[in-house]
């Protein structure tokens, strides 16, 4: 039984990872604790499910087992795509005219903000109900000794590998990477160095807003999608990043597959009505003892 | 006539129990610039303790102490108190934003407990018939609500004037010192991590203090009462009317109280049945951009002091 618990918590930690990537990174660079970025994963899952739903019908047989083919892969894209602009969007709107403000404090209400009334503008435009991006049923099957899994989740997985194998070529070898890299080591530093940073910045919330939008459609697929999940998601995604250590990336990644596995190892011990506590407390646990994390530098 | 001096004894009395919770808020982040987004936690905490002690007895679930009702309050209080310090100590060390993330945890945490423990909170359905204070020494409910009414206002009363003693004396005035330059302040030998400990702990047993009376005026209690938007409406509040302000605190509980319920009856009164249950998700977004708009156009919101808001935080690009 341990190790099926283990194989769900890589399922979650696949979501938890690639959201807590764009957590960490606007984090680190506008120096914020951004409580909206739970909604970006809803809405990535939403604007995603809008898109299929527009594709369904159009040639659409499914990719062997999996539940789904073509439109869903292509709303994926989409749905990532528009998640990064709304991004943007409320950076535009909301952060930025409040960093610029002397009221800089007020930015983690705004976010607080942000995050209910986007939760709440999904309930307006989508409704309350779970939504599903397929109907078929998919049968578990075993894919390790004690191990049982349906094909969408181990599709999940590796498409989330995948993802962040992406990103480190990505952060390693494009020059646009590197800045990333340089401002959240070391914002002023980089400045002088001639990074444009304002740029940077556009392309840190379209990064992390569709890397969350990934999450939120992974989420989606694996368990359902709901206006609250991104709210619900958040603590742990703060978790991961905490644990992680602010900033670092590759830390974002580790902390979401320990959080995921942690959260769904839980379940062996305690009532699973506590499992979304499991996050809160590992995060507790890290701030008494290592407050910058697994991969942090010490400030 | 009656029915619109019922209603409007009624939304006072809320008004009130809001404005406690926001004075509360307004300490922590008014006055020290702790942010605390587990509002809900700390009042639900308070709510629950007092069903607890002053309930009656039930079969399915703990209670039966029949501690009286300022006692009972008291002790709600402390149990509110005694949650923030448990959030407080690993985190007030640390970066301000910690502390907010910390808070809806122990927010969250606290209602999942409150769900899934029906031995000690009635579980999902709620803790019902909760004891009013002075229950049955009245003819009608009108008259019952108009002596809460008028405790309300002595609670608030005494709140606003103990929290203003508070932020004048020696000690408010290094919360605030600690809040403005914190080297500054520690290099005058203020221990800051005391300081902060003390005020975040006191505002939440002051939200305490508000579950409490909100318990024991509804008489009925569940987790549904505790959700996050709850905690966003009390910062709507405190931005509204001006952080730094306990008269702005309670001048920004009454208008937003206001706002939401007259939004609430509009949403009501214009939209048809099946858009019902959006009424809600409206009248979230409508608070939300208010909010916004205070925050960005008017920060120091009616009555908040200028001096609240320079200079703190951190430095970022751009």
């Amino acid at each position: 039984m341990i190790a099926q618990l283990l194989a769900n918590g890589v399922i979650l930690g696949s979501t938890l990872a690639l959201g807590a990537i764009g957590l960490t990174l606007t984090y680190n660079i506008l120096n914020f604790a951004n409580f909206a970025h739970g909604s970006l994963l809803s809405w990535g899952a939403y604007l995603a499910f809008t898109f299929a739903l527009a594709f369904v019908g159009a040639n659409s047989a499914d990719f062997g087992p999996l539940s789904f083919g073509w439109p869903l892969l292509l709303a994926l894209i989409l749905g990532a795509a528009l998640t990064g602009v709304l991004a943007i969007v409320v950076d535009l709107l909301v952060f930025r005219p409040l960093r610029r403000s002397n009221v800089q404090v007020a930015l983690v209400i705004a976010s607080f903000a942000v995050s209910l009334m986007l939760r709440n503008l999904i309930v307006v435009v989508w409704g309350p109900e779970p939504k599903y991006f397929t109907n078929n049923i998919q049968i578990q099957q075993q894919i390790l000794p004690g191990v049982r899994a349906t094909p969408d989740q181990i599709f999940v997985v590796v498409l989330a590998l995948l993802l962040v194998v992406l990103l480190h070529l990505f952060l390693k070898h494009t020059r646009l990477g590197k800045e990333m890299r340089a401002i959240a080591d070391n914002p002023v530093l980089a400045e002088v160095s001639g990074v444009n940073v304002r740029n940077v910045i556009y392309w840190t919330w379209v990064l992390g807003g569709s890397l969350a939008a990934a999450g939120g459609v992974f989420y989606g697929l694996t368990v359902q999608i709901l206006p609250e999940m991104g709210f619900n998601l958040l603590l742990p995604l703060f978790a991961a990043a905490i644990l992680g250590g602010i900033g670092s990336i590759y830390g974002a990644v580790l902390g979401g597959f320990v959080i995921g596995i942690a959260s769904d190892l839980s379940v062996a011990v305690i009532s699973p009505g506590y499992k979304p506590a499991v996050a809160f407390v590992i995060m507790i646990l890290v701030l008494l003892v290592r407050p910058s994390g697994i991969l942090g530098e010490k400030k | 006539m009656m029915g619109l001096l019922s209603y409007l004894v009624f939304f006072l009395i809320i008004a009130a129990i809001f404005a406690i919770v926001c004075l509360g808020l307004n300490l922590q982040w008014g006055y020290t610039g702790l942010f605390n987004i587990g509002i809900a936690g700390f009042f639900s905490v308070g709510a629950y303790t007092y069903a607890i002690l002053a309930g009656p007895h039930h079969a399915a679930r703990l209670g039966s102490f029949g501690v009286p009702f300022l006692p009972a309050v008291a002790l709600s209080m402390v149990a509110a108190g005694l949650a923030a310090l448990l959030v407080g100590l690993p985190t007030l060390r640390l970066r301000d934003d910690y502390l907010a993330i910390a808070t809806i945890g122990i927010a969250s945490s606290i209602q999942l407990v409150a769900s899934n423990e029906r031995w000690l909170t009635g579980g999902t359905q709620g803790a019902q018939n909760i004891v009013q204070p002075l229950a049955g020494t009245f003819s009608s409910s009108l008259q019952y609500n108009l002596f809460f009414l008028a405790m309300m206002l002595v609670f608030v009363a005494v709140v606003y004037l103990a929290l203003e003693r508070m932020v004048h004396s020696p000690w408010g005035r290094v919360l605030m010192a600690i809040r403005e330059d914190e080297t500054a302040a520690s290099s005058l030998g203020k221990n800051a991590f005391s300081y902060r400990l003390q005020s975040f702990v006191i505002g939440s047993m002051v939200m305490g203090l508000g579950g409490a009376l909100y318990a024991s005026f509804i008489t009925f209690i569940s987790p549904e009462d505790f959700l996050p938007v709850l905690t966003f409406q009390i910062w709507a509040m405190l931005i509204v009317g001006g952080s730094g302000s306990n008269l702005g605190a309670i001048v920004g509980a009454v208008l937003v109280w206001g706002l939401w319920t007259a939004s609430g009856s509009l949403a009501q009164m214009v939209l048809p049945a099946d858009l019902q249950v959006k009424g809600g998700a409206f009248q979230i977004v409508l608070i939300g951009l208010v909010l916004m708009v205070v925050l960005i156009f008017r920060p120091r919101g009616l009555f908040g002091s200028r001096k609240a808001l320079v200079s703190h935080g951190a430095k970022t690009p751009e």
